[in-house]
């Protein structure tokens, strides 16, 4: 199994002062320059860290919010290109229906691919419903926008003849001809986001890694069964290095330790949606009966937002209020000592049948760098070697 | 309603009445709570009233993408009917339909009202002419579409499934014509001059989704157009003073 260490690099200074509403409307004079700098270097540090542990990386983008500042995610993955040795790079992802010029998301991965040697993952991802609002994407035609990015993206670095014409729905070009061409042939592998078994489907059918985030015990075996169906109706066998499961992780020397640690990680679950009900349904970004539905929850009116998790009994918990164990019983989390982690990584890959890769939080919230440190190297050393009879 | 095949698109219509030809062009949301007004306009009219491609139960919209191929069919659709003498009144986003039908080729049209009308923009790059709705919580937006938001705003509580689902269905189609630029053409307002028929501008006096002083500059840039302010009203007066609004179309027409 690969592992892969993902932060979102959150401004978590300014989550207290900012109660109910993280995303979209928070004014930029709550960032303070000198503290952003030390969470980039911190978290770059952590990253960089894990070229030595075995470990891999994962970073991502969201916009306008002090829930991630990594807004440009590419940035963070070009300085990982160079500080690094031998981990591989995931971008999860590149929100291409919300970014006007494919082309040069086409430059972006190429380049990166060229700088760390070929070791780039490729992340397509539709991005969160409130990521619509800082880039004032359309949500009525995010999807079709989506499709066709994605393959202007792979045309344009895999042709090597000289310039090509695209004159899409969404995007015209006369003369498409992206320098320098990928350092791995074809194209770096493909991965996209799932949150439904529609999605995953769609993954199964072209064959692409998915990443399934904090699903649970609840959701991911259907999202894993529709990925696999999508395959077989292409003929295609759903191998595990095809599947990747997100989850908040917390080692530690002892069970309170590892609590802990997840405790802190897991204020990313109870801040991550803290967004108005009017940026998390924009028109048209969820089915008409999705909507439809979302109307008659309470507090879509006032903008109050909602949210819960699943535990495996099937009640659902307001993850402001939940314990750690509450989110290990969901899935969510991984947490305690190296022995308990890799029990609970065990019985979760059993539950849904098998994944290849753990995307795996390791820093979030109000984790220390101390602690972050600890929690990954524990987890290198104690935790992935025991994963290997995973597959 | 029926299904209308407009050089081969099929076009969902209510039509209903007798007597001179109306045109009616709706809002961008709430035509389930236009319907009475629709009736009481049939009285003396023959109402035609289209739903816009992608609403109602009509085929999508997929090749149809903006205000621009809306005119175009709702301009053939008068051909097809070979409707001639016709009222064109577009409300909120079907004003701004009848403004691009207005600005290509009103031969076929004898008056025009504008109700709310959006689709031109008068203001500075860094304001807005027409509140950020798709941004705002109904807490906050029922407030400006409606004079008396309590009586008047939908209420998803009582409303079965498949009422949520029509509105839910017309927020995403307000998004898929209306997104960006935000309900308006940024060249429309170079070629009003075009739009040289008698126009009567209706505004809800409480309107706060496109203020008042928006109609007012409407008028101002239209070469024959009156502004008329309906009181307790907002941004949907049809909804709200159906009467007053069905007598200042008839009293206009009439003139």
């Amino acid at each position: 199994m690969k592992v892969w260490h993902f932060s979102e690099l959150a401004y978590y200074p300014a989550w207290k002062e900012l109660g109910a509403q993280l995303r979209n409307v928070v004014p930029s004079r709550l960032c303070e320059p000198e503290i952003a700098a030390d969470l980039y270097h911190r978290g770059l540090d952590e990253w960089a860290l894990c070229d030595e542990l075995g470990l891999n990386i994962m970073v991502n983008e969201h916009h306008a919010t002090a829930t991630c500042i990594d807004s440009v995610s590419t940035i963070s993955m070009a300085i990982l290109a160079r500080e690094t040795k031998k981990a591989r790079l995931l971008c999860l992802g590149m929100p291409i229906g919300n970014r006007f010029d494919a082309v040069r998301v086409a430059e972006e991965y190429s380049m990166l691919d060229v700088i760390s040697r070929g070791r780039v993952e490729m992340g397509f991802v539709k991005g969160a419903p409130f990521e619509v609002t800082p880039a004032n994407s359309n949500p009525a035609d995010l999807m079709p926008r989506f499709w066709e990015a994605h393959d202007l993206i792979l045309k344009a670095m895999t042709t090597h003849d000289g310039p090509f014409n695209w004159e899409g729905r969404y995007f015209q070009y006369r003369q498409v001809n992206v320098w320098p061409r990928p350092y791995q042939q074809p194209h770096p592998p493909v991965w996209l986001t799932v949150n439904s078994p529609e999605s995953a489907q769609v993954g199964g059918e072209r064959g692409y890694v998915i990443g399934s985030l904090n699903t649970g015990y609840v959701r991911t075996p259907a999202i894993y069964a529709a990925y696999r169906k999508g395959a077989a109706s292409q003929g295609r066998e759903a191998t595990p290095d095809r599947f990747a499961y997100m989850a908040i992780v917390g080692v530690g020397s002892t069970r309170e330790e590892g609590y802990r640690r997840a405790d802190q990680i897991l204020d990313y679950s109870r801040t991550a949606l803290r967004v108005g009900a009017q940026f998390a349904f924009p028109p048209g970004y969820q089915s008409v009966a999705a909507t439809a539905q979302a109307l008659k929850w309470p507090g879509y009116g006032s903008g109050v937002p909602m949210r819960s998790i699943a535990l495996r009994n099937g009640r659902q918990v307001d993850p402001n209020g939940a314990s750690v164990e509450e989110f290990i019983d969901a899935g969510i989390c991984f947490a305690g000592t190296p022995d308990m982690v890799v029990e609970q990584i065990k019985a979760f890959h059993g539950h849904v049948g098998g994944f290849g890769h753990l995307l795996m939080m390791g820093q979030g919230g109000h984790i220390t760098h101390d602690d972050t440190v600890d929690n990954l190297t524990l987890f290198s050393k104690e935790v992935l070697p025991r994963l290997s009879e995973l597959g | 309603m029926e299904t209308l095949d407009i050089k081969g698109f099929p076009v969902e219509t209510h039509i209903a009445g007798s007597g001179p030809p109306l045109l009616y062009l709706h809002a961008e949301q709430y035509f389930e709570q236009v319907r009475p007004y629709l009736d009481a306009l049939a009285k003396k009219w023959r109402v035609i009233a289209p739903r816009h491609p992608g609403y109602g139960a009509a085929a999508g919209a997929t090749d149809l993408r903006s205000v621009d191929d809306l005119a175009y069919l709702y301009l053939d659709l008068l051909d097809e009917l070979k409707l001639d003498n016709v009222v064109l009144v577009g409300a909120s986003f079907g004003g701004w339909i009848a403004l691009e039908m207005c600005v290509r080729n009103h031969a076929r049209l004898r008056k025009l009202v504008l109700v709310s009308s959006v689709g031109v923009k008068f203001s500075g790059r860094e304001e807005r002419d027409f509140a950020d709705l798709f941004y705002m919580p109904d807490i906050e937006s029922f407030p400006m579409l409606f004079a008396d938001w309590r009586r008047y705003a939908p209420s998803y509580a009582t409303m079965s499934s498949g009422q949520l689902e029509e509105l839910a269905r017309e927020r995403h189609m307000f998004a898929h014509y209306g997104w960006r630029p935000y309900l308006h053409n940024p060249g429309l307002k170079r070629w009003l001059h075009r739009v040289d028929l008698p126009t009567l501008v209706l505004w809800g006096e409480a309107d706060g989704f496109a203020k008042p002083s928006y109609g007012q500059s409407l008028v101002s840039a239209l070469p024959a157009a009156e502004l008329m302010v309906i009181r307790d009203a907002g941004h949907y007066p049809e909804i709200e003073q159906s009467e007053a609004v069905i007598r200042a179309i008839d009293a206009f027409v009439q003139r």
